[in-house]
């Protein structure tokens, strides 16, 4: 509730709570970090993200790279354990100044247990999206790792200390994935994480390909949430966009930019920023504390009006279709664990792009001429499909690539367009660029 | 972006890329590497190419890499990685792959974001050439660049008397 708390008074005093990625293998840099987040002009949170040998259990290897000086993407919170974790977080961690661990870890109960034993405000993942696009375990060892970890940290819905879960499930893959479906998982995670006792909970989305679309994909979220989570207590929180990013300090900036007047118009509480350094390279502290000041001063100069952006339209076509795959879900088992194992089984829930053996790969997005995702095939899910003329048959490499780059491309060339160049000439100039931060 | 000496493209090797003939390519991430859309789009790119591809994904277990190499005996394996992990774990794996007599001449490729400083401190490439990869690939490397490479193993391998060049 502490989390839940404070981002209930932003609320209440039209802030928006911003947020970076930030993680760091040694104790001394990781506690300067967060001091600076602290220090930002900007209502923030800190963020301690975990490395990747500690995301997939591999605290030996992380131990070792440790040892060996080699430098770690993160911090090793097994390897330090609670109590060193504790200390770290001294005077640092407050009412004012909420932390969230992320990690991305399919089977996370020792970095659950660190997490509750060190007193952190919050953490973030989910059965599905922490365990499908991260790796090879199966699905039904994440949802019972994930069933074990809520149970850890359940509290009575008024528990002051409850530790806060995020569901990663409206971030799938990052990009790509049509918004109905984003909205669908994290809809489904929260319901997971509610039957698990869990009741201090916010609900993801990540930008997308096009405003009009991702603003009424917010309003569609928050729908869904009210009718289905009623006892939770829940937020929004927006991620600004996760592809494929701009290269240029213009571009990041401008992506950053149209992020927060999307928090504005969905009425999203909460945004983890990106930097200018995304493209290139893991940020630095000082370009998080510029992003983050940054989003916040976006924030302070947009105009008082909400409704700017609003399509109706678009809103109710991706509220039936998030609902018909919710339900259709619901209705597979009373136990929202055994209904999602099942939903992968039978295709009900099938993300596009996705290596995982898990999921059944029937189906496929592509960006229309509008700008817009929507789904060429849908596989066996309970929704209808809008198949694209132009990416029939198989997909080319470079239209797939170009997809990938598309907000990349409109926020680097504002006034170039893309349609006039031959796209597998381009691309062959074009590095190997992928998105590559979670 | 560097390859090492074995696999620049020489003069008369150009003339066989025409004649360069489909290969079946292993492609994984390392093991503590969740990133797919890099091997999503690879495997695109190889199999327009006209190559094989099996795809083992993100997250690989340098047992489950070396394993699927001796059942399968690939043409080519492609490593990518994006975490910045991948100077590290690429050495671990291609030691191990080094040491194994099935596996000792095998071309190896891996490119991606392979350290956690960016391109301007890319010290590794060097060293990654050094304990046995066949090329390295920096995340500013161009499709073109990894796309000759391709071309240049499959010529060498239509040349049996040239397969000894790849060690």
């Amino acid at each position: 509730m502490r989390f839940a708390r404070f981002v209930r008074a932003a609320m209440q005093a039209d802030q928006l709570i911003v947020q970076p990625r930030m993680g760091f293998d040694s104790l001394s840099e990781m506690r300067a970090g967060l001091t600076a987040v602290r220090a930002a002009n900007a209502l923030s949170v800190g963020t301690i993200t975990l490395d990747s040998y500690t995301r997939v259990g591999d605290h030996q290897t992380a131990a070792l790279a440790m040892q060996e000086h080699r430098g770690l993407n993160g911090y090793p919170i097994v390897v330090y354990g609670a109590d060193v974790t504790k200390g770290m977080l001294d005077g640092i961690q407050g009412d004012n100044f909420p932390i969230q661990v992320r990690h991305g870890c399919a089977r996370p109960l020792d970095i659950f247990q660190v997490i509750k034993d060190a007193g952190i405000d919050a953490t973030e993942g989910g059965p599905v999206s922490y365990c499908l696009p991260y790796g090879r375990v199966p699905l039904a060892e994440s949802i019972d790792a994930w069933a074990r970890c809520c149970d850890l940290i359940a509290a009575r819905a008024d528990e002051p200390e409850a530790v806060h879960l995020e569901s990663f499930g409206g971030c799938m893959l990052g990009q790509m994935c049509p918004p109905s479906l984003l909205i669908a998982m994290s809809i489904l995670e929260g319901l997971f994480f509610l039957q698990h006792g869990v009741h201090s909970i916010s609900l993801s989305y990540a930008q997308q390909t096009d405003q009009l679309q991702d603003v009424a994909a917010l309003h569609a979220l928050r729908l869904l949430a009210t009718e289905h989570l009623g006892a939770a207590d829940w937020h929004v929180v927006l991620y600004t966009y996760m592809g494929v990013f701009p290269r240029t300090s213009q571009g990041s900036k401008s992506l950053l930019a149209e992020s927060v007047r999307l928090a504005r118009m969905g009425g999203a509480q909460r945004l983890i920023v990106k930097t200018v350094a995304e493209a290139h390279r893991i940020p630095t502290v000082a370009e998080n504390i510029e992003a983050l000041e940054f989003g916040s001063s976006t924030w302070q100069s947009l105009p008082p009006d909400k409704s700017a952006w609003f399509n109706f339209v678009l809103a109710v076509e991706i509220y039936d279709e998030a609902s018909q795959l919710v339900n259709a879900v619901r209705n597979l088992h009373a136990d929202i664990g055994v209904a999602l194992r099942m939903a992968f089984e039978s295709g009900y829930l099938d993300i596009p792009y996705c290596l995982h053996k898990d999921n059944q790969g029937l189906s496929r997005s592509y960006i229309d001429a509008a700008g817009r995702l929507q789904w060429h095939a849908v596989g066996r899910m309970p929704i209808t499909a809008k198949p694209s003329d132009r990416h029939k048959g198989r997909l080319d490499p470079f239209d797939f690539l170009e997809m990938l780059s598309t907000v990349e491309q409109r926020f680097d060339n504002p006034h170039y367009s893309t349609a006039l160049v031959g796209h597998h000439h381009n691309s062959v100039c074009r590095s190997l660029a992928v998105p590559s931060h979670h | 972006m560097q390859l090492s000496p074995s696999v620049y493209v020489s003069g008369s090797d150009r003339d066989m890329l025409s004649a360069s003939k489909p290969m079946r390519i292993l492609l994984s991430s390392v093991s503590s590497d969740s990133h797919t859309w890099n091997l999503v789009f690879l495997q695109l790119f190889l199999e327009f190419k006209g190559h094989e591809v099996h795809n083992l994904g993100g997250c690989t277990p340098d047992s489950e890499i070396i394993a699927t190499c001796e059942e399968m005996a690939p043409d080519l394996l492609v490593i990518s990685s994006v975490n910045g992990h991948g100077n590290i774990d690429g050495e671990r794996l291609i030691r191990k792959l080094r040491q194994n007599d099935l596996l000792s001449d095998l071309p190896v490729a891996i490119g991606g974001k392979l350290g956690i400083h960016g391109v301007e401190k890319a010290q590794h490439i060097d060293w990654l050439l050094d304990v046995g990869f066949t090329a390295v690939f920096e995340a500013s490397s161009s499709i073109g660049l990894f796309e000759d490479f391709i071309k240049g193993v499959s010529a060498q391998l239509s040349r049996p008397e040239a397969v000894g060049a790849m060690s």
